[in-house]
């Protein structure tokens, strides 16, 4: 019996870290911008789409594939932060959330005329691999997946930690006036942030490619998730929104274990209940 | 018809125009005698894969129709999977001309459509909607031809026992995992209701529902193994059934069989592509397209060079059922000789089709809409195609079972 | 409510009475499928401004509205069925169990100072969990759904909603004038002004000794009460329930559209916002047809790309520029 739920905390463990790594764009961008985004499980899979493509097209290994992805999605993010986003700093959430909303729909619906309804396979080499470590069963894809959004995060930290740019945008999330009045280009600096966070979601993608069958429908639990993950672990935390996604994919997978599985998401919005009525900056989070 | 003359007279031109005016109801008529049919399917949302699986077979219907002496006219309507969309799009089909509804798969649309089919003498033939109490409502202008989660679960069930005794299978004891969507529970109750008195070799040991939106069920298979039965009973929908075998093999558990009491999944493309020579083995129970039926292959006919990117047998039983909804619907058509309400809808509730697509006895309604006798067959994965094995009147392969270890397929 | 008719520029009134008069005759003249449409918009008009009065009039931003909906529907449609009581009775119940959810909500928010984005997260929290208990509730028909069943023989009985389309029409043409009429009253009302003074600036407003908790409790009690009224409509509309559509988030983003586009905080804008978007998007269906256009997903993506048109060219909303450039604003320059 222990060794079970053993295996079950480590499984929800790994597949959290995934989760955690998704998570972590929407934190980002909320710390810094202020921007709340609502298509955020749209632009998760249509990362996932892409990296599926580079599979279908070149034989890439997602896993190799979150590069390139994150790269485009750098990218994208500037674009989208620098053209229809930036009007929208400062205004009312409501109207972000209209603004999102609609692009949120326009992508969703556009990979689903592209690509069809069905779910879209990738068929990686070792995607039946488990390794057995005394009672514990891995699965090969969620290791690696999880050690490559673990190096990712790191990646991110190292950035915003010693890099000048890393320091002014974090310079930004904590005193924007000050910031602007040492003469920080915020501009600048918050379409940088809404392209790594964009990055952050790409990559994200494609190591969820690895572990999840993409498919349109796919993207609103995306958004519920990521959100759920960056409330409990601290909007604007990075090492919080890896650490809530690990809990969450922890408590999930214990609570769907004891009682009947269909019921675990409940468990996972009643935590954010507490935790939004207990503690809002989350575990790792500062109050605002 | 007019006589042509070089100069008419204003004689000839009224008489000319007499003849046409008496002679428009025959042009009518011969018009008329193409039936339209609104066709209302969730082609986008969250229940686009089926639905743009029925489409499949509602696109070729009609020159498949036609080679049979029918002729539809189809309206082809996406309800969005949302009920708001089913509703107003049946009433704008039926103001455009649309004498008969065929839809929806989603059980609450079928109902809101069924309304407006009841109110505006409409008949509605439901091509697969799964609650039972759809034919319960007493609604006139509604019938079914669509298994009931209990008949499902009935048919599945002695399917089952069939097929153990066919293989010489001793299978102790079973566990049933299913999505706890509207399908999904639906089969549960048939199950919890039907399982104890059906003389199963076998005892279920367990009933696990999961959440249809999950991303992972590594936990729900680690449920399972622990109890180690010999048999998994799976409901699923279309992406979950691969989750599911590809965590059993992750977690090198190993049943002697992995069967599906009726419901997508098991064979579904993204599971052959997905899973590889692991998909094989794996059981079936559900209404299925006949091989031998004339209208059958000439449905798999049509279906090749309509949609060259899919296998007809994958899509068999969606397309075939939204094609035998338009069957019955066109067959009723030519009995009744008109299409008005109250008199096409008595034609199709004594609709009695000896030759259809699934297999099964003629095509008939009771008194409640419901078509009682449809039977299921027994479908095993062979090299990546579905392929029945029982009964054996339509049977085209030998099942074989208990399924190989996972390791060294292919 | 007669201070907004006084308010109101004669073209306005004259515009209001035809357009009432014209709404009332329209079961007479127009189609089942424009009035099918038309009750669509009524019913999302009165959810919008159910809404607004939580968003526009009191700055609550909840995402998670369709849990009132879901609430009022099972409320009486479960009264209905198991113990044969008439929605109109089970309206009671139906708005004490949304206010009550309304409630709670609203007093964690405030008791524990969760406000903003933070507070429509709370929404959705607790929007997500209720339609999960929902699927496990054996009693409520669970993820296989709640059916009223239809009763031919009782289909004369529009005290029990049980009845053809003019029924509906009219009922929901009433839930949206009177909803109209409500907005109009709360807003010149002192709870109105109230809740506008904490909208714009809550520290000044308790410094004037507004009672903040009681006065978000009101917004958010009113709201939803007004919400599961909507929903004892669906459930009788559409005679069938499932948590998984009911709950919904996509349901509750669907009813803040029409509001928002429409013009938040204003009396006629959740109207004017329904009025837009329903025919908007039967427009777009119909017009990909006629194009010839098979490709499910196009219209979604036209309707995604004319939200986010409308919100960056008119981010208050349809309504307040286009009443003041037809001089339907009223004298007093307070919005209408």
């Amino acid at each position: 019996m222990s060794s079970l739920i053993l295996n079950v905390v480590v499984q929800g463990g790994l597949t959290g870290l995934v989760y955690g790594l998704m998570a972590l764009g929407l934190s980002v961008i909320f710390g810094v911008v202020r921007v709340v985004n609502f298509a955020h499980g749209e632009l998760v899979v249509l990362a996932m789409y892409a990296a599926f493509e580079l599979w279908r097209s070149f034989g890439l290994d997602p896993l190799v594939g979150t590069l390139p992805v994150a790269v485009v999605f750098f990218g994208l993010g500037y674009l989208l932060q620098t053209t229809l986003i930036n009007p929208f700093i400062g205004r009312a959430e409501h109207e972000q959330f209209i603004l999102l909303v609609g692009l949120g729909m326009v992508i969703v619906n556009g990979l689903l005329m592209i690509f069809r309804p069905d779910a879209r396979p990738i068929n990686l080499a070792y995607g039946f691999d488990s390794y057995e470590v005394g009672p514990l069963l891995i699965y090969k894809v969620n290791l690696l997946a999880g050690a490559a959004a673990v190096v990712v995060a790191a990646a991110l930290f190292v950035f915003f930690r010693w890099t000048a740019t890393g320091t002014a945008i974090r310079a930004c999330a904590d005193n924007l006036t000050g910031a602007a009045v040492v003469g920080l280009n915020v501009r600048r600096l918050y379409a940088l942030t809404f392209g790594i966070g964009l990055a952050c979601v790409g990559a994200a993608g494609a190591l969820m490619v690895t572990i999840v069958e993409v498919r349109p429908a796919l993207a609103p639990s995306f958004t519920l998730l990521a959100f759920i993950i960056v409330i409990i672990g601290g909007l604007g935390s990075m090492g919080g929104a890896l650490l809530g996604g690990v809990l969450i994919g922890v408590s999930e997978a214990l609570a769907g274990f004891f009682f009947e599985p269909s019921m675990k998401s409940m468990f996972s919005f009643g935590l954010l209940i507490l935790v939004l009525v207990l503690r809002p900056q989350g575990l790792l989070g500062r109050r605002a | 018809m007019l006589k042509t003359a070089a100069h008419p007279h204003r004689r000839q031109v009224l008489a000319g125009t007499a003849a046409a005016v008496l002679a428009v109801p025959a042009i009518v008529r011969a018009q008329a005698s193409a039936l339209k049919i609104a066709v209302l399917l969730p082609r986008s949302g969250y229940l686009a894969p089926s639905g743009q699986s029925c489409h499949r077979g509602a696109l070729i219907a009609p020159q498949v129709l036609a080679q049979f002496g029918h002729r539809v006219e189809l309206i082809h309507i996406d309800t969005e999977s949302s009920v708001d969309v089913a509703r107003n799009q049946t009433e704008r089909a039926i103001n455009e001309g649309a004498r008969c509804v065929v839809g929806a798969f989603d059980s609450a649309a079928t109902l809101a459509m069924a309304q407006v089919c009841e109110q505006r003498q409409v008949p509605l033939v439901v091509n697969i909607a799964g609650a039972p109490q759809l034919t319960e409502q007493g609604l006139k202008f509604l019938v079914r031809n669509f298994p009931t989660g209990g008949q499902l679960v009935v048919n599945g069930l002695k399917l089952i026992k069939d097929v153990l005794a066919a293989t010489k299978l001793a299978s102790k004891t079973a566990v049933f995992i299913h999505a706890n969507d509207t399908f999904g529970t639906a089969q549960r109750a048939g199950m919890d209701r039907i399982f104890p008195g059906a003389g199963m070799p076998f005892s279920l040991v367990d009933s696990i529902a999961y959440d249809p939106t999950a991303q992972d069920l590594s936990v729900e298979v680690t449920k399972i193994k622990a109890r180690n039965p010999d048999i998994v009973l799976v409901v699923t929908r279309a992406g979950d059934a691969i989750k599911l075998v590809r965590d059993m093999v992750r977690q090198r558990f190993e049943p002697q069989a992995i069967m599906s009491p009726g419901s997508p999944g098991l064979y579904d493309e993204e599971f052959y592509q997905a899973l590889g020579p692991l998909a094989d083995y794996h059981l079936c129970s559900l209404p299925w397209a006949d091989p031998t039926a004339q209208m059958s292959q000439a449905l798999e006919a049509a279906f090749k060079p309509a949609h060259p990117n899919f296998r007809f047998v994958v899509d068999s039983f969606n397309a075939g059922f939204t094609f035998e909804a338009l069957l019955v619907a066109a067959d009723a058509f030519k009995r009744a000789g008109a299409a008005d309400g109250a008199p096409l809808m008595q034609a199709v509730r004594e609709t009695n089709l000896k030759d259809h697509v699934m297999i099964g006895p003629p095509i008939r309604f009771d008194e409640k809409g419901q078509n009682p006798g449809i039977p299921s067959a027994c479908v095993q994965n062979r090299n990546r195609t579905p392929v029945v094995v029982l009964p054996p009147e339509v049977a085209t392969m030998a099942a074989v079972l208990p399924q190989p270890p996972w390791q060294g397929r292919g | 409510m007669s201070a907004l008719w006084h308010d109101m520029p004669l073209r306005g009134r004259v515009l209001a009475g035809a357009l009432l008069a014209a709404l009332a005759a329209a079961p007479l003249v127009a189609d089942r499928y424009l009035l099918s449409v038309l009750i669509l918009i009524f019913y999302f008009a009165y959810l919008g401004q159910a809404w607004n009065l939580m968003m526009g009039l009191a700055g609550q931003l909840s995402l998670g509205h369709a849990l009132y909906v879901g609430l009022g529907g099972y409320v009486a449609a479960m009264l209905w069925v198991h113990l044969g009581i008439g929605p109109w009775l089970a309206l009671v119940p139906a708005m004490a169990a949304g206010a009550l959810a309304g409630g709670v909500i609203a007093w964690l928010g405030f008791r524990f100072s969760i406000e903003g984005v933070y507070f429509a997260l709370l929404t959705i929290a607790f929007a997500e969990f209720t339609r999960i208990a929902f699927e496990h509730i054996g009693a409520a028909g669970g993820a296989g759904g709640f059916f009223i069943p239809y009763q031919a023989e009782r289909l004369g009985e529009w005290w029990n909603l049980r009845g053809g389309q003019w029924l509906f029409y009219y009922v929901a043409f009433a839930l949206a004038t009177g909803a109209v009429a409500l907005t109009a009253w709360l807003k010149r009302s002192r709870l109105g002004y109230h809740w506008q003074a904490v909208r714009e600036n809550q520290q000044a407003a308790r410094a004037l000794g507004i009672d903040i908790l009681a006065v978000k409790m009101k917004a958010a009690v009113i709201s939803s009460a007004m919400t599961a009224v909507g929903g004892v409509f669906y459930a009788f509309y559409y005679d069938s329930l499932f948590p998984a559509q009911v709950f919904n988030i996509s349901r509750s983003i669907e009813l803040m559209l029409a509001p928002i586009v429409g013009g938040l905080g204003t009396i006629f804008g959740p109207v004017f916002g329904a009025f837009i978007l329903t025919p908007l998007g039967e427009g777009l269906s119909a017009a990909l047809e006629q194009l010839g256009v098979n490709a499910p997903g196009a219209k979604a993506v036209f309707y995604g790309l004319t939200l986010m048109l409308i919100i960056f060219v008119r981010p208050d909303g349809v309504w307040p520029a286009l009443a003041r450039a037809c001089g339907l604003a009223p004298a007093r320059g307070d919005d209408a």
